[in-house]
C-alpha cells in the first residue's frame, strides 16, 4: 500500500475494437470531449479477440475496471466477432458474479466509430462507477504489485 | 435378465481379441486397496483374468486416453463405458479428437459408484466393499462390517446423475435407462442465493485450498488441448503462488471457461480432487446459464451438435443482463 496523499484514481482497462471503439474514441478525442486520462485503451482487432483470461489477467495486474466496446451487434467488421463476444462475456460476468466479485467491475459497451459523444459518456460513467467501489481488492495479485 | 459380472465382461474381451476384432482393451485395473481402481490398458488375456477390474470403484472416465491411444496404431481398442463417460466419447468424436472406426465401445451398466471419501466418513480403515440392492457392506479393520447406504456413499455426481442411458455403444451389456430431471442444479441455486459477500467468501474458502496439481485439467475429458495455455510459465497461473491471491480464482474460473458449452457434467474433476474442492459446481454454473440464456443443451448428447459457446443468435442476451438475474436473488 502506498501512503501517497493523492487521491484515488481508478485504473480502466478499455478493450476498443479497431473498427468502430477505437475510432468511436478518435472522434471523442477530435471533438474535444473529455474523458478521464484513468482509462488505458488497448486496441483489438475485433471484440471477439478478447479471451475471458486477457479480462482477469488485466485485474490481476491491478486493474480496477474492466471494459470491453466492440462494433453494435450486426456492424462487425468480420460479421459475427462480436455476437460471439456477447455470448462469452455473458457466461464470464455471470461466473464473476457467481464468485463474488463485484459486477460493476466489468462491462461490455457497444459503441460506433460515429458515437465519439457515446464513448465519452461512457468512460465518464464507468470511471465514476469504478471509482466509487473503491480499490479491486478481490481480483488483484500482490504477486503484480509494484 | 442375465447378470452383468466382472467374469461377463472378461470373457467378452477375450472373445474380441482372440477374434482379432480388437487388439487392445481398456479398462480398469486394481491398485493396492479395493478404492484406488485406475484406468489401464490390456493386450492380453492373461493380464485381463488377473487385474481387470470392474465394480464400484470404476469411476474413471476412459474416454480421453482414447485420444492418445488411437494414434499409436491401427488396431482397435475395445472400451468399457458406462452412461455417462458416453457423453464425453460423443463429445470428443464431434470435435474430431479421434477416430470412431477405431474403437469398439461396451456399454456397461452403472447403478452409481462410491465415493472412497464418503464411505471414510462413516468407516475408518475399510478394506473391502461390497454391494447389493440392499446397500452396501463395508468391512473394516477394527470395527467389524458397517452396513450403510448406497446413496449415503455415492459421490454428488452419482446422487444427481444425469442420465443412465448410453449415447454411444457397439455392445450393450445389461438394459439402457432413460435420461434423468436430477436435482443437479440445486447447490448452484444455494449459492446463487448467497450475498456477494457470501459467494466470495465461499469460494475463497473452496479454492484457497487448491494445491494446483492440475489433476481437474489432467482428467478433463474435454480439456484436450496438446498445448495448455496453464503450461506457460509467462501465463502468471502456471503455479500455486505462495500467498492467497487472485491466481486460484483465475485458474478455476479459466479452467471452468474453457470447458464451457463442452462439459458434459461428467464430475471427473470433482472426483479427482485431493483437496475435495467442489469443482463441477463451476462447471455447472456454466451449463445452467448456456441452459437459461441460450436454450437446454447437453453436450455429448449428439455427435456433431453445435456448442453454445461457436454458435449465436442476432437476439442473444447482453451481457449487462446476464448478470441481473442475480440481483434479485442477492
Amino acid at each position: 500500500m502506498s501512503i501517497s496523499k493523492e487521491p484515488y484514481r481508478p485504473l480502466i482497462v478499455a478493450f476498443c475494437c479497431n473498427w468502430c471503439s477505437y475510432a468511436g474514441a478518435d472522434l471523442a478525442g477530435n471533438n474535444r470531449l473529455a474523458y478521464p486520462a484513468d482509462v488505458k485503451i488497448i486496441r483489438v482487432p475485433c471484440s471477439c479477440r478478447v479471451n475471458p483470461t486477457f479480462i482477469l489477467r488485466a485485474f490481476q495486474r491491478g486493474a480496477d475496471g474492466v471494459i470491453l466496446c466492440g462494433c453494435h451487434p450486426g456492424d462487425c467488421h468480420y460479421t459475427s466477432g462480436n455476437y460471439y463476444t456477447r455470448r462469452r462475456m455473458a457466461l464470464l460476468f455471470s461466473m464473476l458474479d457467481y464468485l463474488g466479485i463485484e459486477r460493476e467491475r466489468t462491462r461490455v459497451e457497444w459503441v460506433s466509430a460515429a458515437e465519439g459523444a457515446k464513448f465519452a459518456a461512457t468512460m465518464n460513467d464507468f470511471c465514476e462507477t469504478v471509482a466509487s467501489l473503491g480499490e479491486n481488492k478481490r481480483l488483484e495479485d500482490l504477486r503484480c504489485k509494484k | 435378465m442375465q447378470e452383468i459380472t466382472r467374469d461377463t465382461l472378461i470373457s467378452r474381451a477375450k472373445e474380441l481379441l482372440a477374434s482379432g476384432e480388437v487388439d487392445r482393451v481398456y479398462g480398469w485395473k486394481r491398485g493396492e486397496f479395493c478404492y484406488d481402481v485406475t484406468p489401464a490398458l490390456f493386450t492380453d488375456a492373461e493380464s485381463l483374468e488377473k487385474d481387470f477390474e470392474w465394480g464400484d470403484f470404476c469411476g474413471a472416465n476412459l474416454s480421453k486416453y482414447l485420444v492418445e491411444e488411437t494414434r499409436k496404431s491401427e488396431g482397435k481398442i475395445l472400451v468399457f463405458m458406462k452412461p455417462c463417460d458416453t457423453y464425453s466419447f460423443n463429445q470428443l468424436l464431434t470435435e474430431h479428437r479421434f477416430d470412431r472406426e477405431k474403437v469398439y465401445v461396451i456399454g456397461t451398466p452403472c447403478a452409481g459408484m462410491l465415493d472412497p471419501k464418503r464411505i471414510r466418513d462413516h468407516a475408518e480403515s475399510f478394506t473391502s466393499v461390497v454391494s447389493d440392492e440392499n446397500g452396501v457392506t463395508v468391512s473394516t479393520l477394527f470395527d467389524g462390517d458397517v452396513k450403510l447406504d448406497r446413496s449415503e456413499v455415492m459421490p454428488d455426481r452419482c446422487l444427481n446423475c444425469k442420465s443412465k442411458k448410453h449415447v454411444a455403444y457397439d455392445e450393450l451389456f445389461g438394459e439402457d435407462g432413460g435420461t434423468i430431471a436430477s436435482g443437479r442444479f440445486d447447490e448452484v441455486e444455494k449459492i446463487e442465493k448467497m450475498t456477494p459477500d457470501e459467494r466470495f467468501e465461499f469460494w475463497r474458502g473452496e479454492l484457497s485450498r487448491c494445491i494446483r496439481c492440475n489433476a481437474c485439467r489432467d482428467v478433463c475429458p474435454a480439456c484436450t488441448c496438446e498445448k495448455c495455455v496453464f503450461d506457460n510459465p509467462n501465463s502468471g497461473v502456471e503455479n500455486k503462488a505462495a500467498e492467497n491471491s487472485f491466481e486460484e480464482q483465475m485458474f478455476h474460473i479459466i479452467r471452468a471457461f474453457h470447458v464451457a458449452g463442452r462439459c458434459t457434467d461428467c464430475g471427473e474433476c470433482s472426483r479427482v480432487c485431493p483437496q475435495q474442492i467442489p469443482l463441477h459446481l463451476l462447471n455447472r454454473k456454466f451449463i445452467k446459464d448456456i441452459d437459461g440464456f441460450y436454450g437446454e443443451y447437453q453436450a455429448g448428447a449428439e455427435v456433431g451438435s453445435r456448442a453454445p459457446l461457436v454458435d449465436y443468435t442476432t437476439e442473444d442476451i447482453e451481457p449487462s443482463d446476464a448478470v441481473k438475474g442475480g440481483d434479485e436473488n442477492a
